[in-house]
């Protein structure tokens, strides 16, 4: 990828975007070439640089909506499919699309895809280390548990072995767990006590005549979440491009952050609005590409990115994620007519009457509406030549 | 043309009842419509002051005929005053956040600037009724202020406690007035009514109701001579009724019990006239017990005011039929019916340029015998806008008439641009402006190659085509909207028009490999192309000129073409033997000669089109549209040159491939056995994050798939491209090898939600099989193919996978029908300002550069900026 210095120079010194000169660099190295003949080439590239430029007063919304649109219709509907990893379902296909369009707050799917720090991705049980941190792992798999009906107990024995597998002490895991009932499971009635010779944790409930309560409180029990990030249901370690690479099964961006050997960096979420609030809007507008482009590739359709900025750009654009739909954009625009004629038509109109709301006709649909040409394209051009006669 | 004014901006208001009043034209206080005679009552509904309807009458108003008389509103005084529906939340919010005594809002002015903001900064959010705590104390006036009820539709109460008991307490509309009455302007402001003397709340309480003019809702005359009003009227007619009910007992002081009822009955009539579908509130209906349509169902939805009539104009100059196929057109043309061309006009001004070819137009007249006849006219149009039909005895004598400054209607001909449409419209290729040509039949014909823009097919397809009828108009359709400007798709700027089907297996088959063709043979497949020079010959032998097939190809590419790239039947080798591939793959066009390689679908296909692309960035638009032209007429001549057919003993096999696919099978069904043991073993190892059922059910798929995959293979092993499907499926015209496999081989898993088919009564799909059973048969396995036949099970699993396909699809549509129409209204009003930003119509700036670096979608090279390998390729003319 290296071209003769005085090529490298003119190059670098024209005014091209960096694709199309590392795009020059890749196509010229290694191959014989005059002066002349790179002179040509270069000078046909600017040429159809200048030419490729998008021309004032095109309607670049319009086509951007369509662009995404028309492809629509041949997208597959089938929700769940297996994306790369053949343990974890994601929503792919046209249902994807809508939700990202949509700006759901959860998505019906929401997985991660976790990178690692440098010292983590290239060792197996290294990377393990990190799931088993992220991985919600309830206390039934730290050890048994017992319901012990004649003395109203549960019993918890934990596996040191397996604890140590796992890197948690026993310890940690009797502090935590009780705790964990009461904060995360809204269960307070039982109390509980640590044995921490023989590592058994024994809860009781406080009504000591109801079995319900008894069966309850081991059901809370069992499941309650000693290691890991409760969002996150499952995690899998994968190999790919020659680092392992965790994908998660539920989403929690914060929590995921602070694990150690997580890198921070590259590690993604598919759910945009947990984007927005972690790491702000600037990221969800790059996540809302990111996602939208890779649901469209997976289904084999080709979409210009600039359109899926665009998309992005316009649902970021107040700071926040807002839908494409009656409770975002579309519903919060200046024009009343443009407003009516979506959706809620009469709603709109009543509300305008008594906020004294003016419509200053500078849209698509208000001016379709009057009847009047539109303020886009050929329609927007104000400016007449006036032919000199030369007599 | 006079300039058309432009409507600067449109205010919105509520009407106060002297507003009302001063635009009425009569008070209306009969209920009755039409007299014995058929003529309408003075001060009744259909009042001859509000406008008229029937041709004859005039208006009493502006003495104007019926058709251009835009109707006036009359007005009717209510009994007595009556909520408007639509306002029920804001006179709820206002109840609640004043006083009940001097009209207040309940906040300090401290409380008013911590939620709206101080005066500088009016930033914050407008007053709610969150705001305000209920039931506090007036700091104005220090009034006990009491809990408002409010109950759907249009009832509101104040909760009076009693000895202890709480006591609703009905507030009646005139109540709920007086004290909106109290609210003073100033205090209204931060409520979110900016302009009290536009809007005050009190005129949401109905004290006079406007009477819109009978354009507005006219009656129509059934054939039995009976006229029918229009729902309005009928709603009308009922409030009406009721008000002078009300007025009467009112009068004559009847009981309080009999003028609430009144009250409540009027309420229900002036409720149901503005909106029909309240929640908590019977819809009134029509005599045939039909809902009827009042004010805001004439509004609301897809077929409403806005959407229906407002968004959605209709058009004349329109037309409308089946399509179908005629490869011999240009791309840029559309084959137009006889019958449509003499229909459809276009306006020619007369001047003293044309006025001899418009007088022999006029004297054509109206019919034309055939398609070569020159065009006729169907009307001329005379200075002071008289229309003159032209008919079989007028001719000449119109003919004679016409001088500079009248307008003629010709017909369509030869060469006229009009657009082209085919619904639906999801982008902007669905409209495309084409050249006519006239033709006998009552088809539009079009070049199969236009086909994927317009997703047609000739299954009944039918097309509208529109008529541009100014010089403006024309401009705009030949420059921007033309068949040719839009062979660039702006989704991925790549070409979206170029060869299907049969133009791709033609132009396959004549490039595939070599081969030679005689002087005749060459011209014989060259005939309808626009070359006019042949190449020499490739070789000669014993005196005779041959021509080969890639030479034949090569004279209708443009003379500097250079480029390489792998055609669609390359199988991505590890080691490109390029010129050398066994496959003919490897495509090379040095200045313009085909060297080596097959031209098929990723050449000159629609969405892939290398050559198109290439030609387009290289040569222009034009080059690039005559190229396309060339390349069908060329690829179907060498299409017919061979034939090409397919019939049912095209998927035979030998009874060896038959002996392998029947082994194939077995094998698979007995690793299914053998699986399924290992699982009711419980031996099964679950995948990670499975469940035992989960990985069986997957290893099963897996066992299946691979297994019809191997007898596709075995297939595809005794069929070569001597075979119509294969040569389709290579070449990228239709269909793929999955195809070929389901005919020859198996048809393999049905699936329903990416699953076996596992639905059916007690444990089973189906009563031919054991309850329980998990084999591949029991759930969906068709072991047999297309052409061998199904047996009965198999018919129906495969009925079941094909009805869920359709579901799909039927699901899919409207679900992307919607998504397009919401991503349309959020971005129609964004374009690039001429500063290169992206901005809204109203001028909020959404991108600084378009796209991140001001590249056009359309113009670009599949998304670069720039096509540096085209350009690199054709100065170097090697590969880059």
């Amino acid at each position: 990828m290296t071209l003769p210095e005085k090529y490298e120079k003119k190059v670098e010194a024209a005014d091209l975007p960096v694709k199309t000169k590392d795009q020059i660099r890749k196509f010229l190295s290694e191959k014989e070439i005059t002066d002349t003949k790179f002179k040509q080439i270069l000078d046909r590239v600017i040429k159809e640089y200048k030419s490729t430029r998008i021309e004032p007063c095109e309607a670049v919304g319009v086509i951007a909506a369509q662009s995404i649109g028309e492809p629509g219709t041949q997208m597959t509907m089938r929700t769940f499919h297996y994306a790369g990893v053949a343990e974890i379902n994601v929503t792919l296909g046209l249902p994807r699309l809508i939700e990202i369009m949509d700006a759901r707050k959860e998505p019906s799917t929401p997985t991660m895809t976790v990178f690692l720090e440098a010292d983590y991705r290239n060792d197996r049980d290294r990377a393990r280390e990190v799931s088993w941190q992220i991985e919600a792992a309830p206390l039934h798999e730290f050890g048994d548990i017992t319901t012990d009906m004649e003395n109203m107990h549960v019993v918890v024995h934990l596996n040191t072995k397996v604890c140590d597998k796992r890197k948690i002490s026993p310890d940690e895991i009797m502090e935590v767990a009780p705790k964990k009932i009461k904060d995360r499971r809204h269960y307070r009635d039982f109390e509980h006590a640590i044995d921490e010779e023989k590592a058994t944790l024994t809860f009781s409930p406080k009504d000591k005549e109801s079995y319900q309560n008894l069966f309850q409180l081991a059901e809370h029990v069992r499941k309650v979440v000693v290691q890991g990030i409760d969002d996150i249901l499952r995690v899998v370690v994968r190999k790919e491009g020659g680092e392992y690479i965790l994908y998660t099964e539920g989403s929690n961006l914060k929590d995921v952050f602070d694990v150690a050997g997580v890198d921070t960096t590259r590690t993604r979420t598919n759910n945009i609005s947990e984007c927005a609030n972690v790491l702000g809007i600037e990221a969800a507008r790059n996540a809302i590409i990111f996602e939208a482009v890779s649901t469209l590739n997976e289904q084999g359709i080709l979409v210009d990115v600039r359109h899926l900025m665009l998309v992005a750009d316009m649902m970021c654009m107040e700071g926040e994620v807002k839908q494409i739909g009656r409770h975002g954009i579309a519903g919060e625009k200046e024009s009343v007519l443009s407003r009516a004629a979506f959706e809620v038509t009469v709603n709109h109109l009543l509300d305008a009457a008594v906020a004294n709301e003016v419509d200053e006709l500078s849209g698509v649909t208000e001016n379709v509406i009057v009847g009047q040409p539109i303020q886009l394209g050929t329609g927007d051009v104000k400016l007449i030549a006036v032919r000199q006669h030369d007599n | 043309m006079p300039s058309p004014k432009r409507i600067g901006q449109i205010e919105f208001g509520l009407l106060s009842p002297k507003e009302i009043r001063e635009m009425s034209v009569r008070k209306i206080i009969w209920a009755d419509t039409y007299d014995d005679d058929g003529f309408p009552y003075p001060q009744g509904l259909m009042d001859l002051n509000l406008g008229v309807i029937d041709p004859g009458l005039r208006c009493k108003t502006c003495d104007q005929k019926a058709s251009e008389c835009p109707g006036h509103f009359g007005h009717i005084e209510l009994a007595k005053p009556v909520i408007h529906v639509g306002y029920t939340r804001l006179i709820r919010k206002l109840l609640r956040v004043t006083c009940r005594s001097c009209g207040r809002v309940l906040l300090s002015p401290e409380e008013i600037e911590k939620v709206v903001g101080t005066e500088d900064d009016q930033t914050g959010d407008l007053l709610s009724e969150k705001d305000v705590k209920k039931e506090r104390i007036c700091p104005h006036c220090g009034d006990q202020q009491l809990k408002i009820n409010f109950e759907k539709p249009t009832t509101f109460s104040e909760v009076v406690v009693e000895e202890g008991k709480k006591v609703e307490h009905k507030l009646t509309p005139a109540d709920i007035r007086a004290r909106m009455e109290k609210i003073p302007d100033e205090d209204l402001i931060p409520l979110g009514i900016k302009r009290p003397d536009v809007a005050r709340p009190e005129w949401t309480i109905l004290t006079v109701l406007p009477v819109p003019p009978v354009t507005m809702r006219p009656s129509i005359i059934l054939e039995n001579g009976q006229r029918s009003e229009d729902d309005l009227t009928h709603k009308l007619v009922d409030i009406i009724r009721i008000n002078q009910r009300f007025k009467e007992n009112q009068d004559a002081g009847a009981p309080q019990l009999i003028i609430e009822d009144l009250w409540e009955l009027l309420q229900y009539h002036v409720t149901t006239y503005m909106d029909n579908e309240v929640a908590g509130c019977p819809p009134a209906r029509h005599r045939s017990g039909r809902p009827l349509k009042t004010l805001s169902q004439r509004l609301k939805g897809k077929d409403g005011r806005f959407r229906g009539s407002l968004s959605g104009k209709r058009v004349n100059f329109s037309s409308r039929t089946v399509i179908s196929p005629d490869p011999n057109l240009s791309v840029r043309q559309v084959g137009v019916p006889r019958a449509v061309a003499n229909e459809m006009t276009i306006p020619v001004r007369v001047t003293i340029h044309n006025i001899e070819e418009l007088k022999q137009i006029a004297r054509n007249g109206p019919v034309r015998p055939d398609v070569n006849a020159p065009c006729g006219a169907n009307y001329v149009i005379r200075p002071d806008a008289r229309r003159l039909r032209l008919a079989e005895g007028n001719l000449d004598t119109v003919a004679d008439m016409i001088e500079p400054g009248w307008t003629v209607e010709r017909h369509l001909r030869d060469g006229d641009v009009v657009l082209f449409n085919r619904q639906p419209s999801l982008h902007r290729m669905s409209i495309m402006a084409h050249r006519v040509k006239v033709m006998e039949g009552k088809t539009f014909r079009l070049n199969p190659a236009v086909c994927p823009p317009y997703n047609a097919d000739f299954d009944g397809d039918e097309m509208n085509m529109h008529v541009p009828q100014t010089e403006e108009a024309r401009a705009e359709a030949t420059i921007l909207i033309s068949v040719q400007e839009n062979i660039l798709s702006p989704r991925f700027g790549g070409p979206i028009i170029g060869g299907i089907h049969d133009h791709v297996s033609g132009i396959f088959m004549l490039t595939h490999d070599t081969r030679w063709f005689k002087k005749e043979e060459a011209l014989y497949l060259l005939r309808y192309t626009r070359i006019e020079r042949m190449p020499a010959p490739g070789k000669v032998e014993e005196g005779i000129e041959y021509w080969s097939n890639k030479q034949v190809f090569s004279v209708i590419l443009p003379e500097h073409l250079n480029m390489v790239f792998q055609a669609s039947s390359c199988q991505n080798c590890d080691v490109c033997k390029k010129e050398l591939c066994e496959r003919d793959a490897y495509v090379r066009i040095f200045d313009g000669i085909l060297e080596s390689g097959t031209i098929d679908k990723k050449a000159i296909g629609a969405f892939d089109g290398q050559i198109v692309n290439r030609i387009i960035r290289q040569e222009g638009m034009s080059r690039a549209t005559d190229f396309i032209d060339d390349m069908t007429k060329l690829s179907i001549r060498a299409i017919m040159f061979d034939g090409f057919s397919f019939g049912i003993d095209d998927e035979d096999l030998s009874r060896t491939e038959y002996g392998q696919i029947e082994e194939v099978l077995k094998n698979a069904s007995l690793d299914v056995d053998r699986r399924i043991k290992i699982y009711e073993d419980g031996q099964l190892e679950p995948m990670p994050g499975r469940t035992v059922e989960e990985t069986l059910e997957m290893q099963i798929m897996q066992v299946l798939g691979k297994a019809r995959d191997l007898t596709g293979e075995i297939a595809g092993r005794h069929l070569g491209l001597g075979n119509s499907a294969v040569l389709m499926a290579v070449s990228g015209a239709r269909g793929s090898m999955l195809n070929l496999t389901q005919m020859a081989g198996c048809i393999g898993q049905q699936s329903v939600r990416g699953e076996r088919i596992v639905r059916g009564y007690d444990d089973r799909t189906l009563p031919h099989f054991r309850k329980g059973e998990r084999g591949s048969d029991a759930h969906g396995f068709i072991q047999h193919s297309y052409k061998g036949g199904l047996n009965p099970t198999e018919f129906f699993f495969h009925a079941i996978g094909g009805r869920e396909g359709l579901v799909d699809t039927a699901v899919r549509t409207s679900q992307s029908g919607y998504l397009q129409r919401r991503l349309i209204n959020a971005l129609q009003d964004l374009k690039v300002a001429y500063d290169g930003t992206v901005r809204t119509t109203g001028g909020r700036i959404i991108q600084f550069e378009y796209g991140e670096d001001g590249t056009d979608p359309t113009k670009s090279a599949f998304g670069d900026p720039v096509d540096v390998k085209g350009i690199v390729e054709s100065i170097l003319k090697e590969a880059a």
